[in-house]
């Protein structure tokens, strides 16, 4: 188990075992995230309260936990960077920053769409908007810090510094809505204890939730390949893998 | 081994070399200020309620201009090499660099705060010292992650606005607690919450700050 582990973290064989599972990743996204979508948006009864408008948590809710996640996951890929240097963490945070600010800006514009006719209002000064927004400057910011240096070894060292101090937004965010006197309402899914939400609503959700983390999972695979590729493309297997695929 | 002090020293040393730097994000700072009360209304009222957020906007902006600069002459010079190279830990040299950013750009902003609150119409108060301590306690936060971003772009050709929009975001929780201290103030609300919240942002960035951004120097050599 531990000697294929280490397999792994070598590039050319993380390049081939991605090879082989992202499709797989990509087919179970699209199910789940097509029946969760299809169940979310015809099958679920409408809300008591807010009609068929509460059904945009089926990809606002999925947007906002995945904006959370993924930047965890730079910060947890940043530390394994500058700790062992590890060139697959290192390629890790550049493939996780664009896709986590593209479901952020999703999450944020979700939400702006559904405040519109909720409360009336595009946007609200409002703690959870706000540092939701930082968020997306944060993911900005390590976006081009990276594309600033020429040494890409320097670059991620830089992002993994700047996503580690960033973190601190990170349960500002989760938890401004408990903190603060929010508009935001309070979770009713992620949370300890038993949901707040009937299972013909919640149940869609759930798998919606799936499907979008694979989704992610899948992008993040693809753009890490890509990454890897640039970094390696002076390395034997890079040059042997793109002489195999010329002659076929 | 080279103490804080004695990096703080050479620091002054260089200031005093150089006699107009210090004056110019004081001159950034008055004349936004200036701008801002002309492009208002002649005697609204409402300017001294945006004063707060005015004055920390702009003190704030006067500040990161000059964080361009604080390696990057240590690094062309071969200074910043030589800590390295030298014994003695290069944290206590990323520390005397923000605490010499400080004492030369922040401090005297503070100052001018109070004079430049007056011009926009607050009244010396409650809401006054509010603003005064909230600056004291955040402008310091400001000289700790500007420098470690900073750090984190001293190699680059053309850090230019990076370096802003690297820091802007972290710093967004000083300047929403540092204006919400002045507004509990003068609505004749107990203010000590949020500055009690930057004191403990300040104190997390004190320990923590020097010794990442010194981390984020050595890459620039690696």
């Amino acid at each position: 188990m531990w000697t294929w582990f280490h397999r792994l973290a070598s590039p050319p064989s993380f390049y081939q075992f991605s090879e082989i599972v992202s499709p797989w990743v990509l087919l179970s996204a699209l199910g789940l995230l097509g029946y969760g979508l299809f169940a979310g948006l015809w099958m679920a009864p409408p809300d008591y309260q807010q009609g068929d408008a509460f059904r945009i948590i089926y990809v606002h809710v999925p947007a906002a936990a995945l904006s959370l996640s993924l930047y965890t996951g730079m910060a947890v890929a940043g530390i394994i960077a500058l700790i062992w240097r590890m060139k697959l963490a290192e390629s890790a945070i550049a493939a996780l920053a664009p896709v986590g600010a593209s479901f952020t800006a999703l999450a944020l514009l979700t939400g702006m769409l559904w405040g519109k006719p909720m409360w009336g209002a595009w946007w609200k000064w409002d703690a959870r908007l706000t540092s939701e927004l930082v968020l997306l400057f944060l993911y900005l910011g390590i976006i081009g810090l990276n594309s600033a240096f020429v040494d890409r070894r320097a670059a991620a060292r830089a992002c993994a510094l700047l996503a580690i101090v960033g973190a601190v937004n990170v349960p500002i965010v989760k938890y401004s809505v408990d903190w603060w006197n929010s508009l935001h309402q309070a979770s009713t899914i992620l949370k300890f204890g038993k949901p707040t939400i009937t299972p013909e609503m919640g149940i869609p959700l759930y798998i919606s939730l799936a499907g979008s983390y694979l989704l992610a999972g899948y992008a993040v695979l693809r753009r890490m390949q890509n990454e890897l590729l640039l970094r390696e493309r002076r390395a034997n297997w890079v040059s042997k893998l793109l002489s195999e695929q010329k002659q076929p | 081994m080279i103490s804080v002090i004695q990096h703080l020293a050479r620091e002054f040393r260089v200031a005093a070399r150089h006699k107009t730097e210090w004056l110019m994000p004081l001159l950034f700072f008055a004349m936004v200020t200036v701008l801002f009360a002309l492009g208002s209304k002649p005697g609204d009222p409402r300017l001294a309620e945006m004063a707060p957020s005015v004055l920390w906007v702009g003190a704030l902006l006067a500040a990161l201009l000059t964080l361009d600069r604080l390696f990057r002459g240590d690094l062309d010079d071969g200074w910043l090499e030589q800590v390295f190279v030298a014994p003695g830990a290069p944290t206590t040299y990323a520390l005397a660099k923000m605490l010499s950013h400080w004492l030369l750009t922040g401090l005297p902003l503070v100052l001018l705060a109070m004079p430049l609150g007056l011009l926009l119409g607050m009244k010396a108060g409650q809401g006054m010292n509010a603003l005064l301590i909230g600056l004291l306690l955040g402008t310091p936060i400001l000289s700790l992650l500007g420098g470690f971003a900073a750090a984190l772009t001293v190699g680059l050709p053309r850090a230019g606005l990076l370096l802003p929009i690297l820091v802007l975001p972290i710093l967004s929780p000083v300047v929403i607690f540092g204006s919400g201290a002045v507004r509990a103030a003068n609505a004749g609300l107990d203010s000590s919450g949020p500055i009690y919240f930057l004191a403990a942002l300040l104190t997390l960035g004190l320990t923590l700050l020097p010794w990442v951004a010194s981390v984020a120097l050595r890459n620039a050599f690696d």
